[in-house]
């Protein structure tokens, strides 16, 4: 798998970024031709793990999130989302489907969401240092649809 | 994010048009929430056919509903759901709070 292309951003943790991280990732993924369904895939789960660096990762403070995408010469798409933020004590149980640290009105459903919408899943965390996720997806293309 | 409400005796429909992200909710939880607590409806329809994008606070949102109109003794269903969004609706169990349709079926009338 070789890389033929790749791009990388950062901003700051305000929620109205968060339209403007999804949408400038699904239009670099643009580019692999994907179908209506596979962006809408990659915009979601790219909002969900943007969501969680401004939610938890800073909470109630503010920094920056970083963003860097790969597309691969199989038609993968790779990419990683950071923060430097609180970190994650429990990954195994903040990916639980419906667990929320905050309740209320977050469902708890951000990764579940990432897991069902891309390929792969990773999460690496340490306390007090921050969070990285990477989700990746193979872009199977309207090309590939059709024929 | 644009809201507009529609209330027919007891049933009150919320037509939701545009993007739901965590950036919006809170506004958009607000102005229903206000709406619900001054027309008291027994019937809430949370219809999502002009909405293009929605990750999993739309979810948050039926889910807040949902409680809301249990406190208050009534139902929630969630109408005109664009297929793109089924996925997430599906994969969040939404059918078990309250009747869904999609924009195809023919929607809740």
């Amino acid at each position: 798998m070789k890389a033929i292309n790749s791009m990388s951003m950062s901003f700051e943790s305000r929620s109205v970024n968060e339209g403007f991280a999804r949408v400038t990732v699904s239009s670099f993924a643009a580019q692999l031709d994907p179908t209506l369904e596979e962006l809408s895939d990659v915009k979601t789960a790219v909002s969900e793990a943007v969501t969680n660096c401004i939610v938890h990762a800073y909470g109630n403070s503010s920094g920056k999130i970083y963003i860097y995408a790969c597309i691969y010469d199989n038609g993968t798409i790779r990419i990683r989302i950071k923060d430097r933020g609180c970190g994650i004590e429990d990954v195994k149980r903040a990916m639980q489907p419906l667990y929320s640290s905050l309740g209320g009105e977050r469902a708890g459903l951000g990764f579940a969401v990432m897991e069902s919408f891309m390929d792969k899943v990773k999460v690496r965390s340490t306390v007090g240092k921050g969070t990285s996720v990477t989700l990746e997806k193979r872009i199977s293309g309207k090309f590939e649809n059709e024929n | 994010m644009e809201i507009r409400f529609d209330q027919k005796s007891k049933a009150m429909r919320v037509m939701l048009d545009g993007e739901i992200d965590h950036h919006c909710a809170l506004d958009t939880r607000i102005e229903i929430d206000s709406q619900i607590k001054q027309l008291q409806p027994k019937r809430l329809i949370l219809d999502y056919g002009e909405v293009t994008f929605m990750d999993s606070s739309g979810i948050g949102l039926i889910m807040g509903r949902h409680r809301l109109m249990q406190s208050l003794g009534g139902t929630i269903e969630v109408a005109n759901v664009p297929d793109r969004l089924y996925k997430v609706i599906k994969l969040a169990g939404i059918e078990k709070l309250g009747k869904v349709s999609t924009a195809g079926n023919g929607g809740i009338k």
